[in-house]
């Protein structure tokens, strides 16, 4: 209880002093999870559409297994983008081991699966209801593709916040592929991590708070400009 | 683009027979009514003819390309899909989708929105007005193109007398702007009032082709006789 008061009281001193080290570290945080979301869905939104308007061979297959790679260990894709990317590697030669980039590249591989999956799930209820209407006014694949994204937008901001906060709480993986270096890949829940194994555990349970914080605001602050809850809408 | 010809239409779902073979010809200018019982298969022969159902054989042709056939019919469903946006933004669609600028498009849907009375409601979401509004929406979406042909499942099935009227007189003027219509309907008043040809449907099977005079003074199946007495039809 003890640990707990005194993480509450030293996280708002680094807030109040605005501590440049958790700044540095949640800016990094904020940098690679944003990074991996933004290339996230610009692969997986398109992908669910895809999915759910056209009809080709093993499509149950791929959203099945879609599905299933919702639930991937984020320790073993740390371990698979690590051996790809260390010196003996296919893409050794990129240097990219123990950098932010390659933070990215694994929690991007990591929520992916989990963006399309729950992206899917919305745009086929709507397909179900615009089906017939979409047919009839002879759009092309690329016009439904937007009409679906459009008008699902803003399931598909909740799909996308699915996909954040599985990225900024995530930890396996960028330990294994960033290194948790400081000043260079150290991010939040590395951060909590060392200092956990360290016994520091009040300036763990700070940065722990920190990251709790970041993530509901960031969340409030998207429902809030998206009019998610608002009347009139959908 | 006209005459439509159907010859030795069928259509199957799911390995059961639903319509035809049928064999017709619309003349342009015409505003032919289909009447028939529930599941006389009038909604699959109206689809068929738009194209939007898969034929198992026969033909659907048009003296005109296909391309040029398709961009110029629009099908209003008996249960009208809204899509999700507002009432304005639902009548700029197909005009956007046609690449029509966007001022055009703008002017082009205020004009339709004062037609049909919702020009107060022009930015709430479609989905939140009543039955009538959309299904006059609905149609409004559908001539704001133009077409030069136009399918209508049951435009009028449970509305009131009002939008019924509404709903009529917008027909009789796209009418004689020169657009062909071809409708189905379950309200021998209605078909009375707006037919220029009646399609008598029963079990999949055209059963009569008949001028709207004639008719319902001297039917040709005795089916139709018992349908326009409001008996029972086997």
């Amino acid at each position: 209880m003890n640990d707990l008061w005194n993480g509450v009281v030293q996280a708002l001193i680094l807030i109040y002093t605005f501590d440049s080290d958790l700044i540095e570290i949640s800016l990094r945080s904020l940098q690679v999870t944003l990074s991996a979301l933004v290339i996230s869905c610009i692969i997986a939104l398109p992908l669910a559409a895809v999915l759910t308007i056209k009809r080709f061979k093993f499509r149950r297959f791929m959203i099945a297994l879609l599905n299933a790679l919702m639930g991937l260990p984020p320790v073993v894709v740390g371990l698979l983008v690590y051996i790809v990317l260390s010196r003996s590697g296919p893409f050794g030669v990129l240097d990219l081991l123990y950098t932010t980039t390659a933070m990215i590249i694994a929690q991007t591989i990591i929520i992916t699966p989990l963006i399309t999956s729950i992206a899917h799930q919305s745009l086929r209820e709507l397909w179900s209801e615009y089906h017939d209407l979409l047919i009839s006014m002879n759009t092309s694949h690329k016009q439904r593709i937007k009409t679906l994204l459009w008008d699902a937008r803003r399931a598909l901001l909740t799909a996308s916040l699915a996909g954040f906060g599985r990225a900024i709480g995530e930890v396996g993986a960028i330990m294994i592929v960033g290194g948790n270096i400081d000043n260079a890949t150290r991010v939040l829940t590395t951060a909590i991590a060392l200092e956990t194994s360290k016994g520091d555990f009040a300036l763990a349970l700070a940065l722990g708070f920190i990251l709790i914080l970041i993530t509901i605001s960031l969340n409030l602050g998207t429902h809030w400009l998206s009019k998610t809850e608002s009347e009139g809408r959908w | 683009m006209f005459p439509l010809l159907a010859e030795n239409l069928v259509v199957e779902f799911q390995g059961k027979h639903i319509l035809g073979p049928i064999n017709l010809k619309i003349e342009k200018g015409d505003l032919a009514v289909i009447l028939g019982p529930n599941g006389s298969g009038k909604t699959s022969l109206l689809k068929a003819l738009h194209g939007i159902l898969k034929l198992k054989l026969g033909t659907v042709r048009w003296s005109c390309s296909k391309t040029e056939s398709i961009g110029n019919q629009m099908f209003v469903f008996q249960t009208p899909i809204m899509l999700r946006r507002s009432v304005f933004e639902n009548l700029t669609y197909p005009l956007l989708l046609r690449k029509i600028p966007t001022a055009e498009a703008n002017h082009r849907a205020t004009q339709w929105l004062d037609r049909i009375d919702l020009r107060s409601s022009m930015q709430v979401p479609a989905t939140r007005i009543s039955g009538g509004e959309k299904q006059k929406l609905a149609l409004a979406r559908a001539l704001i193109t133009e077409p030069e042909m136009l399918f209508l499942d049951e435009p009028c099935a449970s509305l009131d007398g009002k939008t019924t009227f509404e709903i009529e007189s917008l027909l009789q003027s796209c009418l004689a702007d020169g657009t062909t219509i071809m409708m189905s309907t379950h309200d021998i008043g209605q078909a009375k009032r707006l037919a220029k040809n009646i399609y008598f449907l029963n079990k999949g099977a055209l059963e009569s082709i008949q001028s709207a005079e004639t008719f319902f003074i001297k039917p040709l199946s005795q089916n139709a006789s018992k349908f326009i007495a409001g008996d029972i039809v086997e």
